[in-house]
């Protein structure tokens, strides 16, 4: 459980993070979702005592996480930024961290199978690939089995397997009853894993919603049909609620159901050659919330910089 | 590398709080796995020792051409200990290189992740490589001592006479406060070439600039570099105006301690 409330942090003038409050609970994935610079490195690094607050206060599991005696027990976290000495080995970056847990080396080889680094875990991390640089961080995050994960971009530079098995893991974890706070700029990527989700756009909350409702809420219902008697069908489905757009053999129908237009066509003997209701993607959904953002943020003198990276 | 998914063992991970203890344990760990540590090290003993045989042997072939003025400054003790000038450059490098390595990489967000209370890895870094430091300085100075005497030959002196193991000692002594220095000026400054800079700032360009000032100022404040304090404190012949043996520990002490403690107060207080 991760509960922030009124969280703020300013590097400078410029605001990384705005008021947020929410709370990320146990046994589901919360994806985290925002454009480039919507502070969503800079509000993991608060949750991880990295970076301190501006104004409010981020807890995990009830204290703040430097609070904890055995920290890594509370919080395993992937940020986005690689966070391994390059010129030590897979093996002893791992040995290390678990030395500060009195985590027995057992656990060491156990992860490092466990995210399928067995074969590379003595060469030297520096000359990891991004996805076996995600493995390596996504080893040290599960090293003290964790209540809670907290990944940042966890699929980048993984291949379709490696995403695939990121995926489930994610799930699975959440399954056993932990708390799992994945950020991703990859909306469709995010549908298949989240199932709630916190949406933020220039560091201020724009949703926090289950998954279902944000594609739902920004869905516009829009059919498009194609049809030899377009004309007649056209004719037959115009009304007032009812807005009928296109040429070319191909139109797009607002405000009746696909069932709607289909029982018309029967009922008129009209064949259909195309009935396609046009789902509104997740990226969609997420433009139309965070667009109004995304202007101002791009007419601005000054524009935030990713605030995952201040120095 | 295996796709497969596994689940993760949720039970029987035995884990303990974070205590200073496991946090030393973890950082020898880190030391030992870089191999920039064992060859800046090694390069430090060699410095001593070689050094010692160098000057020695060169001295003793170039007796009868010194100058009276150069036989009257010559101490036998010093000459060995040469090395103490080479040695401290690796010391200095490699404490600063501790820590500006973590920051240049991004191990320090893992490091202050697992240990959040963050003072812990200060004292663990400090401690553990004052302990490395005294005890290789200690060796090396000695049998730098040793190896210089052998190659001094009739001109050289014994470990029995006046301040032969204070000479040893303090040399140790003053490359282990130098080493904790380091350490303080990497968590102050993060970069590697701003770490260094600053350190061999204060220790070899401050005492130069020092000589500037008014000569009844100098003698003031120049024996209170820490540099100077620092000789002051190994040195079996020191300058007149220098500061005794147990004053420039005392000062050099105080240093380190001030280095110290506005390392902690900024790694407290600063985002990582």
């Amino acid at each position: 459980m991760i509960e922030a409330v009124g969280l703020t942090k300013k590097y400078g003038d410029k605001v990384a993070v705005r008021d947020l409050t929410f709370r990320i609970r146990p046994g589901i994935v919360t994806g985290f979702l925002g454009p480039n610079g919507a502070g969503k490195s800079t509000t993991m690094r608060l949750i991880l005592g990295l970076d301190a607050p501006t104004a409010g206060s981020v807890t995990v599991d009830g204290l703040p996480y430097a609070a904890h005696p055995m920290p890594l027990k509370v919080v395993g976290a992937v940020l986005e930024a690689r966070a391994v000495h390059t010129s030590r080995s897979a093996y002893n970056h791992l040995k290390a961290l678990a030395a500060t847990h009195g985590i027995p080396d057992s656990r060491v080889a156990d992860v490092i199978d466990m995210v399928g680094l067995h074969e590379v875990a003595r060469k030297r991390a520096g000359g990891f690939s991004l996805g076996m640089g995600q493995r390596l961080g996504l080893a040290s995050a599960l090293l003290a089995d964790p209540s809670t994960l907290i990944l940042d971009e966890p699929v980048n530079g993984l291949d379709p397997e490696g995403i695939r098995w990121i995926r489930d893991l994610l799930k699975a974890l959440a399954a056993e009853g932990r708390t799992v706070f994945v950020s991703s700029h990859l909306m469709s990527e995010m549908a298949l894993t989240a199932e709630h989700v916190i949406v933020v756009g220039r560091g201020r909350l724009m949703a926090d919603m289950p998954m279902a409702d944000l594609i739902a809420r920004a869905s516009t219902n829009v059919v498009t049909v194609r049809s030899p008697q377009l004309a007649d069908l056209a004719a037959a489905l115009a009304g007032p609620d009812v807005t009928i757009t296109g040429a070319d053999g191909r139109i797009d129908v607002a405000g009746l159901s696909p069932a709607q237009i289909g029982d018309t066509a029967r009922d008129l003997g009209i064949s259909l050659h195309e009935l396609t209701p046009k789902q509104a993607s997740l990226e969609e959904a997420f433009m139309d919330m965070t667009r109004d953002e995304i202007e101002f943020h791009a007419a601005s003198a000054a524009p935030v910089e990713e605030a995952g990276s201040p120095t | 590398m295996s796709a497969s998914v596994q689940q993760p063992a949720t039970d029987h991970v035995q884990v303990a709080p974070v205590s200073q203890a496991r946090v030393v344990r973890s950082e020898w760990i880190k030391m030992r796995s870089l191999r920039s540590t064992t060859l800046t090290l090694l390069a430090a003993v060699i410095a001593m020792i070689a050094l010692a045989w160098l000057v020695g042997w060169a001295t003793n072939a170039h007796w009868n051409h010194m100058d009276p003025g150069e036989r009257a400054t010559f101490n036998p003790i010093d000459r060995s200990l040469a090395g103490v000038n080479l040695a401290q450059l690796a010391i200095g490098v490699l404490g600063v290189l501790l820590i500006s390595g973590e920051y240049a990489t991004g191990m320090i967000r893992a490091t202050l992740s697992a240990v959040p209370r963050r003072l812990p890895v200060l004292w663990a870094k400090a401690g553990l490589y004052a302990a490395v430091t005294f005890v290789l300085m200690l060796v090396s100075s000695f049998i730098a001592f040793v190896v210089g005497q052998h190659f001094l030959a009739s001109h050289g002196t014994t470990l029995g006479a006046p301040h032969s193991w204070r000479a040893i000692v303090g040399t140790a002594a003053y490359l282990t406060l130098i080493a904790v220095m380091a350490v303080a000026f990497g968590f102050a400054i993060r970069s590697t070439a701003g770490g260094i800079a600053a350190l061999f700032g204060l220790l070899l360009v401050l005492p130069g600039v020092g000589q500037l000032l008014p000569s009844d100022w100098q003698t003031h404040t120049l024996p209170y570099l820490p540099n100077n304090a620092g000789s002051a404190l190994h040195s079996a012949r020191p300058d007149p105006n220098a500061l005794s043996p147990g004053m420039g520990l005392l000062v050099l002490v105080i240093w380190v301690v001030l280095a110290l403690a506005g390392a902690a107060f900024l790694l407290k207080r600063r985002d990582a």
